[in-house]
């Protein structure tokens, strides 16, 4: 076993420590040793900001939004409709009637599939995907296939984890009819090149969605720079609360689609006769929506701006380049996922011992990690692997965890292998 | 929680030499289990000398738990009848589940080394696969096995 090595500082002026202060959850002990919080893919964690302006509001300003003349129905609605375009900023967006709150990722693809894909799509009708999509970037895809009889095609991938552009270029055509690709993977940490995929979607005039779920927490997103028609996220991954996140769609797309779900607020007028739809972005959000959960949002947006999109991509570039170079260092170990471009995620595999044997012993020394298939069982397949073992980091990481992470991952091989 | 109450010396051992691994080829029974949470696959093979079981055997890949939990079982149901191994799966399943469980660890012999795992909840499942997988062989096999 190796000694303990000299842990490498940050060049990065982000104050870490103090940054780690605002988040109440990370102070604890698990099995009697300090957290290491490295699931953030999976969730991340909020911060003391994201968690007051959510009691702030409870206590001073909930009522239901768009229907009332008092007060508190007016407060409501201010922080609703500024939540919107604190998000319409954030993410570059033209109009804040681009931004549609739904639950999560999950439910913005399945919002564009049902709405935007099930009508127009018939036979002979291709959408296009890539072998290293989330399950909620494939299964809504399917359903649409089997509701119109459209062929779900997908993009192969290589060894590292990179979507290869040439099959792309032989399969995107005249029946392609939308191109739906993570911007970056959940799986491997590939940081999807999209912009070469998108300039070359628009000559041929196909839509574009981007599941950005793991982008937007890791750095900075233009929806206008990207050209993109359709761009999801969540925010549970990007310190804000869970049940809330995103759906950026082009205007002149969204004004096309019919509602997906109907009752108030998504309407007008109603009667037995006629009903006619409210205008975006409300068309799209049926029902009291998650106001508290917008808020959460909002408070949280302001808190990484705070920090800057910028400073917190490249401190998690020296992060991911450090945990790199150390989990090489660990006899046995193979990283799934090698692509040029990475985001702060690690997918990994230790000889002789089953990721799950690997989780376990982790959380005895305090160090949470995912393993499992994450939600993207065709990658496991093409690296012909049931599971991986896989760390990703947020900027509250240390450099001082990842070397946790090592001693955890050779306590793991001294008592398994 | 102690590490060492899970990967007992009985399980680390029998997780990396498992015995019984393999395919029975020309099995009576054989079944399929799967826990697709953590891609834990095994099949299941069993011979029949009349109402006793002759053999099992299994294959698969899974964690240290799975595998160690089905390289006992092999051993511990060889000889059995149905109706041992019934009363077996019943012992075993409130080993894992039940803190106060009034089980005979000393007749369990080495599966009672499987008496941790109940501290790690997250990992019940994967002890317990290879025994539900060995129920659906024997009822897979409910008519007098063949002598072939
Ligand atoms: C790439 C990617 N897409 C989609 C999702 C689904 O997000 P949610 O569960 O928040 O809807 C996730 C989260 O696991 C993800 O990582």
């Amino acid at each position: 076993m190796s000694a303990a090595q000299p842990t490498m500082t940050s060049t990065t002026a982000l104050d870490v420590a103090s940054i780690r202060r605002d988040f109440p959850i990370l102070e604890q002990r698990i099995n009697g040793k300090p957290l290491v919080y490295l699931d953030n893919a999976a969730s991340s964690q909020r911060p003391r900001a994201v968690i007051d302006a959510i009691r702030s509001y409870y206590e001073t300003d909930h009522a239901n939004v768009h229907r009332g003349v008092h007060t508190l129905s007016q407060r409501a609605t201010d922080a609703y409709e500024g939540a919107r375009d604190i998000v319409r900023n954030f993410i570059n967006a033209g109009d804040t009637r681009e931004i549609i709150f739904v639950r999560g990722t999950t439910e913005a693809i399945n919002l564009v599939a049902q709405s935007y894909a099930r009508p127009r799509l018939g036979p002979g009708d291709e959408i296009l995907i890539s072998a290293l999509e989330h399950h909620a970037n494939i299964v809504p895809w399917q359903l649409v296939c089997e509701h119109t009889g459209a062929a779900l095609k997908v993009i192969p991938i290589d060894r590292h984890g990179e979507i290869q552009y040439e099959a792309f270029e032989r399969l995107i055509g005249p029946r392609t009819k939308l191109l739906a690709l993570a911007h970056v993977s959940n799986a491997l940490g590939t940081i999807v090149p999209v912009d070469k995929f998108i300039a070359r979607a628009r000559e041929l005039g196909v839509p574009v969605l981007l599941d950005g779920a793991q982008a937007v927490p890791h750095g900075p997103v233009d929806v206008r720079a990207l050209d993109c028609d359709f761009y999801c996220f969540s925010a549970h991954k990007m310190c804000g609360p869970t049940g809330i996140g995103v759906l950026y769609g082009r205007r002149e797309l969204l004004e096309e689609m019919p509602p997906w779900q109907g009752g108030g607020d998504m309407i007008l007028t109603v009667s037995f006769e006629k009903t006619t739809y409210n205008q975006l972005p409300w068309k799209f959000e049926a029902g009291t929506p998650h106001i508290s959960g917008a808020v959460g949002l909002a408070a949280a947006i302001r808190y990484l701006q705070s920090i800057g999109m910028e400073r917190i991509a490249r401190y998690e570039r020296e992060l991911l380049a450090y945990a790199t170079e150390r989990l090489q260092e660990v006899p046995g170990l193979k990283i799934i996922g090698t692509a040029a471009q990475k985001a702060a995620v690690i997918s990994f595999t230790l000889e002789g011992i089953h990721p799950h044997d690997i989780g376990t012993i982790l959380d005895t020394e305090g160090v949470a990690i995912r393993t499992g298939h994450h939600c993207a069982m065709p990658v496991m397949d093409f690296f012909q692997v049931p599971a991986t073992a896989r760390a990703s980091l947020a900027f509250y990481n240390t450099f001082e965890e990842i070397d946790r992470l090592i001693a955890a991952l050779e306590r793991a091989r001294s008592l398994l292998s | 929680m102690d590490l060492k109450d899970l990967y007992r010396d009985v399980i680390v051992d029998h997780n990396r030499n498992p015995r019984n691994f393999g395919k029975l080829e020309a099995a009576d029974s054989h079944a399929e289990g799967h826990n697709p949470l953590c891609g834990d696959r095994l099949t299941l093979y069993v011979n029949f000398d009349g109402d006793r079981i002759r053999e099992a055997k299994f294959e698969g890949s899974g964690c240290a738990i799975s595998v160690a939990s089905a390289s006992l079982l092999t051993e511990a149901v060889k000889g059995k009848s149905r109706e041992e191994v019934r009363r077996l799966f019943d012992q075993i399943h409130a080993l894992l589940t039940q803190h106060d469980a009034d089980v005979d660890l000393a007749g369990l012999g080495k599966l009672a080394a499987l008496s941790g795992v109940r501290e790690f909840p997250a990992r019940v499942k994967c002890a317990s696969l290879c025994w539900h997988t060995l129920n659906a062989a024997l009822s897979n096999a409910t008519q007098p096995v063949s002598t072939e």
